[in-house]
């Protein structure tokens, strides 16, 4: 299927071809996966970057003489600098290599947990997944400082207002993210980074689901810290990375001791190595960062303008055919977000839902998306959510609904 | 009615179905007939954890078997609650405690099983054990 409204050449078959998972079959069903914001599907392109370090240059980094230890360093570094540049970081020693999102969250909280007090407030949004409020909360008991929260709108954007009205507070840090989970709402982080340095708060955004739609401009934004992982953007899982101002970087206290991270230890003192090592104590998941290099190699060689245009295509084509379904509640914003669509059938529940859809082939997710809090804001025992890469198709999500009208029939 | 020819009767039963969705929708229609939990067992310490939906198991003792009584928000959940219902409630505890659960496997529900299953069949399963474990003791006492 040609893509012949948009502007650009989007060739949506000749992509699906890159990605081999999406020709098997589940349940004796071609595969349907529409659960892209939990995690995306990996290429060929990153598979064979994957297969290629296992096979050829396996080696452990930065300290090696050997010509493998050398060359698996070169790869490693290179797709630090790919990072960099994606992101458009000053420096390539200001993206720091984690295990993904969480750790480079924990790693900022964990930092800040020497230089808050109990006299300190620190702002969290309510739209956030868990990862996003309990390293918050555990900052907070360790330190005494105040956790408040930006509240939601009925709409379920942030409510800008009483943001407003916090920032009086003085806080010292704001974490939001750029994008909810559950709700795809696109959280106007612009605006929201330039208020909080107004009165001197850092700002963290968590940018794990939007990254796969977006490519966000770290200096641009002026953004203290900004946090993504490789697997939803087309890398495997187990690696991500952590975005920070140079400054903030020399600030904060080293989050874990080990090997790569020192310079010169004595058992009276250790001097710590220079950035980024100081933060990437250990031997790091090496074949990890360099496939998440070539998975944004892989999504730039695409385009993000295309992937964001023809995504939104498929979620305006599936909100209108979604809503053809009887009983149909589709939850948060109408306009200004990404692909991500969570809702009810009235009288079916969302588990119910998504074991029938399964059975049809159709990945989708269901419960509560990490997000208990945006769960009892709606009063709800959790969402079904179809989320919608730009490997998919309109064809697909016909299927979609059709299972769903299937089993919304075969459950009331 | 004895515990083994309850196991062969649902085997029976679900045998007749050639694929899984006439196996799904008879699931479904035992779900629908579960009897009503009595409203005062609904509550959050009878919540089993470990499931997706919501399912709220009650069990009694009424002369030495083990009653049990359940509902759930999640249909197919409710089905398969009412698949060990009607196998192990009335039934001594020492029986519940020695019947393995392999009739799931055979009614062609194995993928349920898995511990990893959100729907929280192996938690219901070990409940029904714990109450039965409790009773027995209780009755040797």
């Amino acid at each position: 299927m040609k893509n012949q409204s948009s502007n650009t050449v989007f060739d949506v078959d000749t992509i699906r071809k890159d990605f081999p998972i999406l020709s098997r079959t589940v349940n004796g069903k071609p595969l349907i996966y529409l659960d892209n914001a939990a995690t995306s599907q990996t290429p060929q392109q990153v598979v064979d970057v994957i297969v290629d370090y296992y096979s050829n240059y396996n080696a452990n980094i930065h300290r090696g003489v050997h010509s493998l230890s050398q060359e698996a360093t070169d790869k490693y570094e290179n797709a630090r600098r790919t990072i960099q540049q994606h992101f458009n970081a000053a420096h390539a020693h200001e993206i720091i290599f984690t295990s993904g999102t969480t750790h480079s969250i924990n790693l900022v909280a964990n930092g800040f947990a020497s230089l808050l007090n109990a006299n300190d407030t620190i702002l969290v949004s309510a739209l956030e997944h868990h990862s996003n409020i309990v390293p918050w909360q555990m900052l907070c008991e360790k330190t005494k400082a105040t956790l408040k929260v930006i509240p939601m709108t009925s709409e379920g954007d942030l409510d800008m207002k009483v943001y407003d009205e916090l920032l009086l507070l003085k806080p010292k840090l704001v974490f939001v993210n750029h994008i909810s989970n559950a709700l795809g709402t696109i959280n106007p982080i612009e605006e929201m980074i330039q208020k909080a340095h107004h009165v001197g708060a850092a700002i963290l955004i968590d940018g794990a689901q939007a990254c796969p739609h977006i490519k966000p401009d770290v200096q641009k934004l002026d953004v203290d810290f900004y946090v993504t992982s490789g697997h939803k953007m087309c890398g495997p899982t187990g690696v991500g990375m952590l975005y920070a101002k140079e400054s903030w970087l020399h600030k904060l206290p080293p989050y874990q001791g080990g090997g790569e991270m020192i310079a010169e230890v004595t058992f009276e003192k250790t001097t710590y190595a220079g950035l980024p090592h100081k933060f990437e104590a250990g031997t790091p998941n090496i074949c990890g960062g360099i496939a998440f290099g070539a998975a944004i190699d892989y999504m730039n060689s695409i385009g993000f303008e295309a992937i964001a245009a023809y995504e939104h295509e498929l979620l305006e084509y599936a909100t209108e055919k979604m809503n053809t379904i009887e009983g149909m509640r589709i939850y948060g914003p109408k306009t200004n977000k990404t692909s991500v669509i969570s809702f009810n059938i009235e009288g079916v529940h969302a588990y119910d839902l998504g074991t029938i859809v399964d059975k049809l082939g159709i990945a989708i997710r269901t419960g509560q998306h990490c997000a208990q809090p945006i769960m009892d804001f709606f009063k709800i025992s959790g969402t079904a959510r179809a989320s919608f890469s730009f490997y998919n198709t309109k064809k697909e999500i016909d299927t979609l609904v059709e299972g769903l009208e299937k089993a919304a029939m075969m459950l009331r | 009615m004895n515990i083994e020819t309850i196991q062969a009767d649902l085997i029976d039963e679900f045998s007749i179905f050639d694929d899984w969705m006439e196996r799904y929708e008879y699931m479904i229609e035992l779900g629908k007939s579960l009897p009503m939990i009595a409203s005062e067992f609904k509550t959050d310490d009878n919540i089993i954890k470990g499931c997706q939906s919501k399912v709220w198991l009650h069990a009694e003792l009424e002369n030495d078997t083990v009653v049990f009584t359940a509902d759930s928000d999640a249909i197919i959940t409710k089905g398969i609650v009412a698949i060990l219902i009607r196998v192990f409630s009335n039934q001594s505890p020492e029986t519940i405690l020695k019947t393995n659960t392999d009739f799931i496997d055979e009614i062609g529900l194995k993928e349920h099983l898995s511990p990893t299953r959100a729907n929280g069949l192996v938690s219901m399963i070990k409940k029904i054990k714990m109450y039965a474990l409790a009773y027995q003791t209780q009755i040797g006492l």
